[in-house]
Parts: structure tokens; sequence; C-alpha cells
């Protein structure tokens, strides 16, 4: 009896999850659909959903309209380009606080925290001056800096909750039984700390990535990623539902598939060890 | 363990990251500072000297202030409510047994990843457009008048954009929270007659409290910041217009880099009011 009650609980919950799962997917499930429409099907009323007759064209012509390679170049350049610098200043610091701290970490942990409380809104013009006088304004050079900084403090706040998860009675074996001090680091807590690394570098990606302010704002023609490609869509001329899906869709797509890869290391960075 | 040495190797390798920060905080603060004392209009005579406080004064006297802090505080509350709530209910949702739960998942925590800039606009055109959107065709179906979500609706409009793509984000902290629930205790509960309110009011949620905290923290943080969703749909008409847009119009739209600076120094207050309250819940919640 109390197993058939499960059962049919487990049915409920199914049915419940994968509605409101479905909700919450359809906008973009829906903009994928359309992308291989016809520009009279997308707004055809009643909507169509499956049959209708894919098409390419859609893709063509935003391909023919803008450089796509050269806007996905961008992206992966400043976004990957600000994670590994933010990595490179962060793991250090991190390391230290975790494994050396003093009275005063925690005051520095919260200080690096309320940098990111500063309104980008309110520093925007002094560096867009910067930017020019040094000359780095439409760069990618510039757009890289300007993310690693805007996201150093989350980096080092996930990387220091991760490293503090490492035991140090493991180190203290390690040393007992006469490891050196470069063997403790090598075979002991780089992979240890890897899993961290890791998805620390997979969310600042993503934040990267999907950044808007600092880039529509800083770039204009050379170093414009993803995020400006498709606010051009916001224009009037762009208002063709397909072409719009279509570019959306080339838009999302890449980060999109790499974060339904690794959701499982995103899942535990995401909650900066504090959940548990 | 930790020696004089080591002390300070461990300074050295804070200090760039220190460094970086401190100067990242620093500089453009100290060059705003100075701007919102000057009449500053790049494109009509440049900088034309001190003006006092003549910025400050006319910003927060600008029709336009008040209802942006309005604008603000309504978007960063009211999206906080919609996905603290829902995320506590789905996150329990998905927590219990199910088919294909790694599945469904990966459709809820999807919005995470796209783009702010796509999701407006997907949103605005394809769903709230009043002649073409799919809420239309459903008014229509229903027999209803469509709806120009954006103009008549625009603040719950902007609200139900930004928070769909925050739901995924407490959703997947709160369920990583709940998991970590002890289920014998909740069996005691139920064994014990507790009825699922109280079950829920006298273990669930205090057990989610500091994952509640995360949340609420990271969200105000990027929330007070939101742009590209009103740069892209109503590029801040009908009452959408948040302090960082109304700046952001000041500094770039009517280059005026002074009264924008003294709108920017009104805003790093605004956010530093926000922190101090969650720095305090945080430093109280965190063992840091």
């Amino acid at each position: 009896m109390a197993r058939a009650v499960t059962q049919q609980r487990k049915l409920i919950n199914t049915a419940l999850a994968w509605g409101i799962g479905l909700l919450i997917f359809f906008p973009i499930l829906w903009t994928i659909l359309t992308s291989f429409k016809t520009e009279a099907t997308a707004i055809a009323d009643p909507p169509v959903f499956l049959a209708f007759d894919w098409t390419l064209e859609n893709y063509e012509a935003v391909m023919e309209r803008s450089n796509y390679a050269k806007f996905l170049w961008n992206s992966i350049i400043i976004a990957g380009g600000s994670t590994i610098l933010g990595i490179i200043v962060a793991v250090p610091a991190a390391w230290s606080m975790a494994f050396v701290p003093s009275k005063r970490t925690k005051d520095i942990l919260l200080w690096m925290l309320s940098t990111k409380m500063l309104p980008a809104v309110g520093v925007l013009y002094p560096i867009y001056l910067i930017f020019i006088n040094l000359g780095i304004l439409d760069s990618r050079v510039g757009l890289v800096i300007v993310l690693m900084l805007m996201n150093l403090p989350i980096i080092v706040w996930m990387l220091y909750t991760y490293f503090r998860e490492i035991p140090g009675e493991i180190l203290e074996a390690a040393r007992m039984d006469g490891a050196s001090l470069k063997e403790e680091i090598l075979y002991v807590l780089t992979p240890m700390a890897i899993p961290g690394i890791a998805s620390t570098v997979l969310l600042n990606f993503i934040l990267a990535w999907n950044e808007a302010f600092w880039t529509l704002n800083l770039t204009a023609a050379n170093a414009a990623p993803l995020t400006a490609f498709i606010a051009s869509y916001s224009s009037p001329e762009g208002l063709f539902f397909a072409k719009l899906s279509a570019a959306s869709t080339m838009a999302i797509a890449p980060i999109l598939i790499l974060g339904w890869f690794s959701q499982k290391q995103l899942v535990s960075g995401l909650t900066f060890g504090a959940v548990k | 363990m930790a020696t004089q040495h080591s002390r300070s190797a461990a300074r050295l390798m804070m200090a760039p990251a220190v460094v970086l920060l401190l100067g990242w905080m620093l500089v453009p603060l100290i060059m705003t500072l100075t701007f919102s004392f000057k009449q500053y209009l790049p494109l009509r005579g440049g900088d034309l000297g001190w003006v006092g406080f003549d910025n400050y004064v006319r910003f927060v006297s600008s029709s336009a202030f008040w209802p942006s802090v309005v604008a603000t505080l309504t978007i960063v509350g009211g999206v906080l409510i919609i996905t603290v709530v829902l995320g506590i209910l789905l996150a329990i949702l998905l927590n219990q047994p199910m088919w294909g739960q790694g599945i469904v998942r990966i459709l809820v925590i999807a919005p995470f990843f796209v783009m702010p800039t796509v999701s407006a606009l997907v949103w605005k055109n394809m769903f709230m457009d009043p002649v073409n959107g799919l809420f239309a065709h459903l008014w229509k179906f229903f027999g209803a008048e469509p709806v120009a979500w954006l103009s008549e609706a625009s603040m719950p409009s902007i609200v139900m954009i930004v928070s769909w793509q925050w739901l995924p984000f407490a959703t997947l902290i709160l369920l990583t929270a709940i998991q970590s629930l002890d289920s014998e205790q909740l069996e005691a509960a139920e064994m014990d007659g507790a009825p699922p309110i109280k079950r829920f009011g006298y273990i669930i949620l205090p057990h989610l409290g500091r994952a509640i905290t995360i949340v609420i923290l990271i969200q105000t943080i990027f929330l007070l910041a939101v742009f590209a969703e009103i740069f892209v749909t109503t590029g801040g008409a009908f009452g959408t217009r948040t302090l960082t847009y109304l700046i952001y119009q000041r500094v770039l739209e009517s280059q005026n880099v002074g009264l924008g600076s003294a709108g920017g120094v009104y805003a790093i207050i605004l956010a530093n009011i926000v922190a101090i309250f969650l720095m305090r819940i945080v430093g109280k919640n965190l063992d840091a």
C-alpha cells in the first residue's frame, strides 16, 4: 500500500516538475524553433510549433549581415583572457588567505566583495577617459582588464572557500612522511585544488561572456563581442523574428552547451562553499 | 605553522590582488568625485571649472531622481521576492523522487546561461510584442485585448524578465542546500505527526537560512546594476529608468559628465547603504 502511494507521488512530482521545467525552458526552445522558420511562419497566428518547413535561410542572412566569427572570437578572447588573468592573480591571494590566515583576512575578503558594490555606471566615464588616453578604447585588451577586475572579488572568494576545505591534517601527514615543499604542492595540494579552480574558471567565463554593460559601452567595431552583436538587433530594422531568433541562438549556443556539460561543477561552484 | 617567514610570503602573494582592486576602486572613484564638483561638458566646452555642490543639488532636485531610486529598489526587491519564494518551492519539488530529474534540472538552469541582451530581446519581441507576440496570440485566443506589455505594464514586465534570468541561480543554490538536509530529521518529524507546513517552517526554512543569504547577497550585487534589460527593452521609458540608467543617460547621452558623476556618487552611496546591511548579515552567516 505504502509503495503504491509513493509511486503515485513520484508520478505527480514528475509531471509537475517536467511541466514547470518546460515552462521555464520554453522561451529558449521557442527561440531555437523560430530560428528555423520563415519570417511569415514566425509570426503566424495561431503559432506553429513543429509542423513547418525547416529552413536555414535566417542563419545565412545573419551571417551575411555581420561577421559572426569575429564577434564570437572577441567573446572567446575577452571572456577567456579575463578569466585566465583573474585566476593568475587570485590563486596566490586566496591560497595565502586560506593557509596563512591573519586577523585581517576576513576584513580583506569583505572589502574585496564590497568593491563589487561599486556601481559600474558611477565610474564609467573615468574608465572611458583612461581608456582613450591609453589608446585601448574598443580593444580586446581593455575589456580583458575591466572584466578581470570586475570579477576578481568573486574569483578570490570562490577559491578561498575551496582552499579552506582542504584539510590541514593531510598536509601534516604528508610532511610527517617526509614530503618536500615541492612534493607537497605538486602531489598533495594541487590535485585537491583543481576541481575548485575548474568551477571558478567556468563560472567566471560565463559571467564574462554574458556581461553587457562594459562590453556595450567600451567597444564599437573592433572588439565588440556577441553581446554587442545581438544588441544590434534591437533596432527597428532588425525586427524580424526569425532572423532575431537565429542571431540569438548563435549568441547563446556556445555558452549554453558549455554550461550544460559542466552543470555539476557549476552547482558546487555557485554555492561559494557556504551551503553545506 | 604561520611563521614570520610564511607571513611575509603570504603578504607578497596577496599583494597583486589587493593592489589591483585598490587601484580599480580608488582611481575612477577619485576621478568621479572630482568631476562631480565641476561643470564638465565634453562636447560643449569641456571642463568649465568648479561649481561646488551644484551638480549634487541639480541631480537630486531633478524630477527624474526619486522615481529612478524607486524603480531601482522595485526591481531589486521584486526580483528578490519572486526568485527566493519560487526558488524555494522549486528546490523542494526538484528534491522529490521523480523520473528524469537530471533533465528537468538542465531545463530549469538554462536561462542562467542566456545573455541578458538576448533574453531581453526575445521577451520583448517574441512574447511581449502587442501585435505578433505569443502573449498577444494567447490573449486573442481567449478573446481578450492584447496588452502592450512594455509600455502599459512596463515595471512588472521587466521584473518578470529579470526574474526569469535569476530564478535558476536561486533554485540551484537552494536545491544544493536542501540536498544536504538530514532526511532522518524530517522523517522523525513526519512520524511524530508534524504537518508539512510545520516541517517546512521549523526544519527546512531554518536550514536554508545561509543559502538564502547567499542568494540575496549575490543577486543584489548584480540587480543593482541591471542595465542591458532596460537598454534593450524600454530604453528607460515608461517609468523603468533606474538610477543606473539615469546616470548613463546623463553621462553618455546628454554628455553632462559633471551631473552624471554627481549621480554616480549617489549611486555609490545607495549601493553602500545596501552593502552595509548585506555585509552585516553575511559577516554573521559566513565563517570567513
